[in-house]
């Protein structure tokens, strides 16, 4: 099995307010179609861990790898157009743009990427909001819409691209049990049967269980 | 690689939902550019109306023999004497005569001259208007009525009657307003005029002068230069004065030094002349400028301050747009194009508003003793200043929004995710 995501001897330090040693040698991959929880108390450094990952943090030590091939030291730009393609987002708040509709927010990543016409994006995106059921709420404005569906708006949003893992930062913390469990369920199955990789930090261990794979974080260090 | 119709259509969601601040801004730059357009318009038309007043009639060059004492007085010739101190007092002005020697043949050469619009004769005299037994001291000036007006908008002037009329009547004379009011002497009276050196000549009134100053109106007439050699009882090629019309003002220093050099004659040029009218022009112009630049910095202030509002309120969409593969060059042509929309829009209206007002103020009425041939308050529309306001107003803009839409380029979307 091909290798999606791999981090080698990723350290990183926060210089403020002191000189602390977030990050301490992490090595690790997460392999295509796999399904990863990483879990650990907080302040062990899993969130720092994620956005170093996402490469939108490039203030670190170490090799990142995508799709095997090496990420770290790329100026902005380019960094921006992997994330834009290759890495899908969903976080624990919703954060859409809740000045434009669903069916926008859903579209605008690909409209960015700009390799399908204008179409071909509407289509795409329609598919996604009816594969998560939320494919009537296409025309509403995101800020009038409840939590549960701005999380499946921001799941979809996030494979608008087909990107090759999706990340996701406490996902589900800020939902109840039935909605988080709905978007377990949507995580898997885009898993089983889309084979996307996906890679979540969260505390939620009942969450953590069902994954194919849990790393657990402890001072800056992989224990697991 | 950037996707302008996505980034512009992020801008115009922004400024759409925040209209209040969006038309706020805009009219920020509205204001600031109808002013300025209004007042340069104004203020420009208004130098120019007063630079007219003045300087049209005023010949760019004019020639005339001057009386005035000889720099070498004849002592300073006697060899014996070289080297002592002399002092003669009481010096008078040497004996000259006031006719141009040769007149006629420099005007043909001042004419074959490139630079030169025209060149034009004139015999000005002292005579006296006579109105029974009181003689009131004026000036009379032959001209070649026709041409004077072609070169120095003489009609402007002539309140009634025509140059064309001064030209047709021989014995004709142009009156100047204030003569006729205290003789109380209208068109086809005749006036008798009195040269220094006696004789009276009746003289058919066929228009009225009026120039604005009253002073000279009181005392200025016009005729042929004919009729004034006649009256004078000279030849006719007895000429005291050359008035120059060039094609470019900036010509005026050299040319009149060459000619001083070469006919031994006073030749005074327009800027020597009138200084002082540059210099109030300058002046005016400068709080033209100084006023409408305020204006449109404060306009700039006001744009600053709105973007900055924004950016604070749009951090997470900022955050947002950057996790989900917008660059930080993106993001900062998003708060760009916001700017430039706002001056763009509030620009192009603002000239439209600027040009309403100024034509607005060209009908409104203005008439003044001074000025017989105005009659609205003017204008100078000129495209210059059109093109002028709207690069600055996209100037200013650019400026506005330059600080704040940098600050969205740097925002670390991981700070602020992180941070709710």
């Amino acid at each position: 099995m091909s290798t999606v995501l791999e981090a080698k001897h990723i350290n990183k330090y926060f210089k403020k307010p002191v000189h602390f040693h977030v990050l301490k040698n992490i090595n690790f991959s997460v392999k295509k179609g796999e399904f990863a929880s990483i879990m650990g108390k907080s302040g062990c450094g899993k969130s720092t861990l994620l956005y170093i990952l996402s490469t939108m943090d490039t203030d670190y030590e170490g090799e990142l790898y995508l799709n095997n091939k090496l990420i770290s030291g790329q100026d902005r730009e380019h960094l921006s157009y992997l994330r834009n393609k290759h890495i899908g987002f969903v976080f624990q708040f919703h954060y859409l743009l809740s000045e434009f509709s669903v069916l926008e927010n859903v579209m605008l990543p690909a409209k960015k990427l700009g390799e399908k016409s204008l179409k071909e994006i509407e289509n795409d995106a329609m598919q996604k909001l009816k594969m998560l059921n939320i494919d009537h709420l296409a025309k509403k404005r995101a800020s009038r819409i409840s939590g549960g569906e701005k999380q499946r708006v921001a799941i979809a949003r996030a494979l608008i691209n087909d990107p090759s893992i999706i990340m996701g930062d406490e996902p589900t913390g800020n939902l109840d049990s039935h909605n988080a469990e709905n978007v377990f369920n949507i995580f898997k199955r885009l898993s089983d049967e889309q084979g996307l990789s996906l890679l979540i930090v969260t505390h939620d261990e009942d969450f953590a269980k069902k994954t194919d794979r849990i790393i657990q974080m402890g001072d800056g260090k992989i224990l697991l | 690689m950037t996707n302008w119709s996505v980034i512009l259509n992020i801008a115009k969601t922004h400024l759409l939902t925040k209209i209040k601040q969006t038309s706020t801004a805009a009219l920020g730059v509205t204001f600031g550019i109808s002013s300025y357009i209004t007042l340069v318009c104004f203020m420009t038309g208004l130098n120019g109306m007063l630079d007219d007043l003045i300087l049209n009639q005023t010949p760019h060059i004019h020639i005339y023999n001057e009386i005035e004492p000889s720099k070498r007085q004849p002592v300073s010739l006697f060899d014996n004497i070289k080297e002592s101190f002399n002092v003669v007092h009481s010096i008078k002005p040497k004996r000259s005569q006031k006719k141009i020697h040769n007149a006629l043949p420099i005007i043909d050469y001042l004419k074959a001259n490139e630079n030169v619009k025209g060149a034009l004769p004139q015999i000005k005299t002292q005579i006296f208007y006579i109105a029974g037994s009181i003689e009131l001291g004026g000036n009379l000036t032959g001209i070649n009525p026709i041409d004077e007006a072609q070169l120095f908008n003489m009609s402007d002037y002539i309140v009634e009657g025509s140059a064309k009329d001064l030209h047709n009547t021989d014995n004709g004379i142009l009156l100047g307003i204030g003569i006729a009011e205290k003789m109380s002497l209208k068109i086809g009276d005749r006036v008798q005029v009195s040269p220094i050196n006696g004789g009276v000549f009746p003289l058919k009134i066929v228009g009225f002068y009026q120039s604005g100053i009253a002073d000279l109106d009181a005392i200025q007439s016009f005729t042929n230069v004919k009729t004034v050699q006649r009256i004078l009882g000279e030849a006719n090629n007895y000429i005291t004065d050359i008035n120059v019309k060039l094609h470019d003002l900036e010509q005026a220093i050299p040319l009149s030094k060459k000619i001083e050099q070469q006919f031994n004659l006073t030749a005074i040029d327009i800027k020597t002349a009138n200084a002082q009218f540059e210099t109030g022009t300058t002046i005016r112009n400068l709080i033209t400028y100084a006023v409408s630049v305020t204006l449109l910095i404060v306009a700039g202030f006001g744009i600053y301050n709105i973007l900055n509002m924004l950016i604070y309120e749009k951090m997470n969409d900022i955050a947002i747009l950057k996790a989900t593969g917008f660059s930080g060059k993106d993001v900062q042509l998003i708060f760009m194009s916001q700017a430039m929309i706002i001056g763009f829009v509030g620009g192009v209206l603002g000239l439209l508003i600027g040009f309403g007002l100024a034509s607005l103020i060209d009908t409104i009425p203005f008439q003044t003793e001074a000025l017989p041939t105005v009659e609205t308050y003017p204008i100078n529309m000129n495209p210059v200043f059109f093109i002028i306001g709207f690069s600055f107003a996209m100037f200013s803009t650019f400026l506005a929004g330059y600080l704040p839409s940098k600050k969205a380029k740097r925002i670390d979307p991981v700070k602020i995710i992180r941070g709710q």
